[in-house]
């Protein structure tokens, strides 16, 4: 179709053309769905758009016309800024709203009785939209959804929960035609898969993917440290890139890190830059702020986490600086995508290395970008307990029939191979608990009210179903302000971290060094300390994992000692290395030994990734305690495990047979602490538990039980209950990636290369500074305690009686 | 490893057991406060989550075993023993036949608390208070002179061990007062240093941890 006439003479006054695949959406848009696979910068929400503009335009509409879901809310709100200009200059009857978590109250509930033509949300947002009673009418209209950076949510719950939400909402409105708009993937059938409803074909639309981008390693002056994750070394080379060019990101991997980083580069900034901080865990208000200013062009630089690493358009940024290893070749190509994004022009990106380790890394994922490999896993088993919720979420909008909830979730891609039986298991596990002892005739969650037709059997539990919406699975978070009346709120911090902290220690909240007052209603109240040094920044947040890919290219450099593109000091350290032990082999196991502060440790050099070396670690450590080895914890990473004990460790082998460590692992499965954390979260999505509220606690109860009692009960008396087997499938696939264990032993076999030596090697080294250290729970930690207690005592002239 | 841990209070010999329950040998009698039985079937009651219906059973094997140990004459329970007077009077025939199986051949006294108020409709005997020798046994520390054995904050303490907390149950002493753990098996803890519960306790109280092993320690605060 051609633009209708007030678009196209806004087109012209801007001298703008269309390109040629947005060109294609307009004329393609009455298909069921379309996935629309094109670089960042290639004017692709314009493309996602346009059919709604024109459409509105051309015949005018009345409520809810497209649905706009992307995975961040910053999306959001910058969609909107720039969807107001087309809009208004062509003086379009068209209203867009945004809602998402950060959307009042009032306005939420009036966009609810009164759409807007184009509404813009996030997955959690519409999951909480499609529970109300009035969500058929709220829907009625509607003609289209625009899925943005849908490469982003196709390979997570929050994608698998979008997408039963998706099947929901082509019933309510069965002329809905789909959108996915994705960045460059390795696989765009598996995501148009993922889009479509099932068994649908879902068309691709490629666009011009431009130019390849211009990306190196950055110049710096002084080496990289031995380890650490921060990137300091290179403040200097890094202001004056940014003085070099227009607009820099610098992206971080974690928010700790960037707090670190910001507030050194903060420190260093002689010329007063203009820099600003944007990371998830700030205030709304602190976030803002940093948006605003970016797209008035006031900043110099921005330092920024993941939360600004998906497709938003800031304008003139001219480069990406990517603050250690990238771990995902995927994303280091999403995140320099932000560059430049004039869509004929090369981007351009440096990396910085923030450790040795990561240089070798990083020179991986250049060789990758350069060879255009990309990597990425995706999914086509839905998870079950995204299932329940989704379940007790269209239950809460009021009656229900399985047969039809059914047909609709086979319709979702990842759950079209779902059997009835495996559904009935849901549905049993949300209306009665699914226990094998049925306790819960009187109070079941759903009633069945006819044969077939399920519903609340308590109207007043819709709330308590409407507050666990949601796959995001977050540690429990305070609010921090500054102390006085009406104290400026700053952001968050992880309640744990929180509880260690003592009047007068000092942290790194938004940039800023801040002094820790005290708790006031769960709210942390601090005062700026600019003067002092930061004690510590804590944020668990996100860590990235390198990819499977990633690590291959890795130990084949090392294998290989395909050095040239290492600098001096990282080819010497791996000399260091190959001269004081070992470098690394495929097809053989890199172990090594060697006492420090009173603890023998063991380094395994497995490159299987963290989460199988964390698995591996967990069945060592446990052969470790039954041979009375005494471990005390254990730390992983994408390349290593790390353990140590109180006794050295003889042969390694009966450790690492297959066979022990297959018999190990069923026994093991079900007492260790990364089972239990994978309980905990999928009982939190399945509705199981309730996720805390700190803010709606009071003081001075008891905290509520662990959810670790509730997975050690069902153990004792329901092993085969739904959410037991649902734990295990995920462990097995996610965290626990026994998989990759075994694909790790087969390959080895018995070619280990055990070497003692008489302290920490390079290359183990950096180890000592890896974060999540895992404790053993065995004997040693009783004998710590006992000795520890027995201190306290002494310390406080008290005696045992 | 140890599994108990013998003290003096109020001049008398006392075991905290590493199950959270009390063993007075003098006496004959087992002390253990907040079973809080029944809860899941309060909370799915309520319109709340469905959890796993197995804590009353896991509860009462527990106790029996404590019982059976120490050749108990005389168990004592320290109020809120139910979650509520409805689980209480609802209480399937499965646990009543079991606690009426732990009754038999010897004594046992409910405490009220404040979740079940009036007697629970079970045998036993029912009070608020109970005096055995020089202590009084009751659910909520009253301040007194006169020492007291008491349930109701369930404290738990955490004790650092190489920047690792460990954090579990744990009994609170000081010259008049002893609040027991909690033992029901869905129960939470409060933490030592919370205002309630420093407040109550004497600047030299101090922490038994429950669990294994068993120690003592200066109470957090």
């Amino acid at each position: 179709m051609d633009l209708p006439a007030p678009l196209a003479a806004f087109f012209a006054r801007r001298h703008w053309t269309l390109h040629p695949h947005q060109r294609e959406m307009l004329e393609r848009k009455d298909l069921p769905s379309l996935l629309l696979i094109a670089p960042t910068g290639g004017g692709k929400t314009l493309a996602g758009f346009l059919p709604t503009l024109a459409e509105i335009a051309e015949t005018g509409h009345q409520g809810l016309h497209t649905l706009y879901v992307s995975p961040l809310k910053a999306l959001a709100n910058d969609i909107r800024r720039n969807l107001a200009t087309p809009i208004e200059e062509a003086g379009l009857p068209i209203r867009v709203e945004d809602r998402t978590g950060d959307t009042s109250q009032a306005r939420r509930k009036r966009q609810r009785a009164d759409p807007p033509h184009i509404l813009l949300t996030t997955p959690e947002s519409l999951a909480l939209m499609i529970s109300y009673e009035d969500a058929a009418r709220t829907f009625a209209g509607l003609r289209r959804i625009v899925v943005d950076e849908i490469h982003a949510l196709a390979d997570n719950k929050r994608g698998d929960q979008l997408m039963l939400c998706l099947s929901r909402l082509q019933t309510l409105a069965p002329g809905l035609r789909r959108v996915g708009l994705s960045a460059t993937v390795d696989d765009p059938a598996v995501i148009a898969h993922y889009l479509a409803r099932h068994p649908d074909p879902c068309p691709i639309l490629h666009a011009d993917p431009g130019p390849p981008p211009d990306i190196d390693i950055l110049e710096i002056e002084e080496d990289p440290p031995w380890a650490g994750a921060g990137g300091r070394y290179a403040i200097p080379a890094v202001l004056r890139e940014v003085r070099r060019h227009k607009t820099t990101l610098i992206f971080h991997n974690t928010r700790a890190q960037a707090e670190i980083f910001f507030h050194h580069l903060w420190l260093a900034n002689e010329d007063g830059l203009p820099i600003g901080i944007h990371h998830g865990a700030l205030a709304k208000e602190a976030r803002l702020r940093v948006e605003q200013a970016m797209v008035a062009g006031q900043l110099k630089a921005i330092v920024a986490t993941g939360s600004l690493g998906l497709g938003i358009d800031w304008g003139d940024v001219d480069l990406v600086i990517q603050i250690g290893a990238p771990k995902k070749v995927k994303n280091l190509v999403q995140r320099i995508g932000r560059a430049n994004h004039r869509y004929n022009a090369p981007s351009k990106a440096r990396l910085v290395p923030a450790n040795r380790f990561e240089v070798i890394e990083c020179a991986a994922a250049l060789e990758a970008v350069r060879a255009g490999e990309l990597d990425g896993d995706l999914r086509l088993d839905g998870p079950r307990d995204v299932l329940c919720q989704h379940i007790a979420c269209v239950a809460c909008a009021g009656d229900f029939a399985a047969d039809t909830l059914f047909a609709e979730v086979k319709t979702v891609g990842p759950y079209s191979t779902l059997s009835r039986a495996a559904f009935d298991d849901c549905l049993d596990f949300v209306a009665t608990g699914g226990y094998a002892l049925r306790a819960y005739d009187r109070y079941q969650r759903l009633k069945e009210r006819r044969p077939g037709v399920w519903g609340l059997r308590d109207p007043r539990s819709a709330r308590q179903i409407r507050m666990n919406l949601g796959t995001i699975i977050g540690t429990d978070k305070l609010k921090v302000r500054f102390r006085g009346r009406g104290g400026q709120p700053l952001g968050e911090i992880e309640e744990g971290f929180a509880a260690t902290l003592t009047k007068g220690d000092t942290f790194l909240m938004g940039g800023q060094v801040v002094r820790y007052e005290g708790m006031r209603e769960l709210t942390v109240e601090v005062s700026p300390r600019p003067d002092k040094e930061p004690r510590i920044a804590t944020y668990i947040g996100y860590k990235w994992t390198t990819s499977v890919q990633l690590a291959h290219r890795i130990q084949d450099m090392l294998h290989e000692m395909r050095f040239d593109a290492l600098p001096q000091h990282t080819r010497h350290w791996l000399e260091l290395q190959a001269k004081h032990s070992s470098l690394p082999e495929p097809g053989r196991l890199l172990v090594e030994h060697f006492p420090r502060d009173g603890r023998h440790h063991t380094v395994i050099y497995g490159f299987a990734g963290t989460n199988a070396h964390q698995t591996l670690a967990l069945l060592v450590t446990k052969g470790m305690e039954e041979a009375g080895l005494d471990p005390l914890g254990f730390v992983s990473n994408d390349y290593a495990t790390m353990i140590w004990g109180l006794k050295p460790m003889g042969d390694i082998r009966p450790l690492l047979s297959h066979d022990g460590i297959a018999v190990a692992l069923d026994s093991w499965l079900k007492g260790n602490a990364v089972m239990k954390r994978t309980f905990r979260n999928a009982a939190i999505i399945a509705g199981l538990i309730d996720r805390n509220f700190p803010g709606k606690r009071s003081t001075g109860r008891q905290a509520a039980f662990s959810s670790d009692i509730l997975y050690d009960t069902l153990h004792r008396y329901d092993p085969d209950h739904l959410m037991l087997r649902i734990t295990e499938e995920e462990a097995m696939r996610g965290h626990i990636d026994f998989g990759r264990v075994e694909l790790l032993l087969d390959t080895v076999g018995d070619r280990i290369d055990q070497l003692r030596l008489s302290r920490v090697s390079p290359l183990a080294a950096p180890m000592f500074l890896e974060r999540g250290i895992v404790p053993i729970r065995g004997k040693a930690e009783g004998r710590l305690l006992e000795d520890e207690a027995a201190k306290l005592m002494a310390e406080a002239g008290l005696s045992l009686d | 490893m140890r599994n108990a841990h013998d003290f003096t209070f109020a001049g008398q010999r006392l075991t905290a057991r590493a199950t959270g329950a009390l063993w007075w040998d003098a006496e004959g009698v087992l002390i253990v406060s907040d079973l809080h039985l029944g809860k899941s079937e309060r909370r799915a009651r309520r319109g709340g989550s469905l959890l796993p219906p197995y804590e009353t059973e896991d509860t009462l094997i527990r106790l029996q075993a404590d019982i059976l140990e120490t050749g108990a004459a005389h168990v004592v329970c320290l109020g809120d023993s139910f979650d509520d007077l409805e689980a209480a009077a609802g209480l399937a025939a499965r646990p009543r036949d079991r606690i009426a199986r732990l009754m038999a051949g010897r004594d046992w006294t409910w405490i009220t608390g404040n979740h079940d108020p009036a007697p629970p409709g079970l045998p036993g005997r029912v009070a608020d208070t109970l005096a055995l020798g020089p202590v009084t046994l009751c659910h909520v520390a009253t301040g007194a002179d006169r020492p007291e054995i008491s349930g109701h904050y369930h404290p738990k303490a955490a004790i650092h061990v190489r920047g690792r907390a460990i954090s579990r149950p744990c009994f609170l002493r000081d010259a008049r007062r002893l609040i027991l753990p909690a033992y029901g098996t869905y129960t939470g803890g409060l933490r030592s240093r919370d205002p309630a519960l420093a407040r109550l306790m004497a600047p030299d109280a101090r922490a038994i941890l429950a669990g294994l092993p068993m120690v003592e320690i200066p109470m957090p605060r």
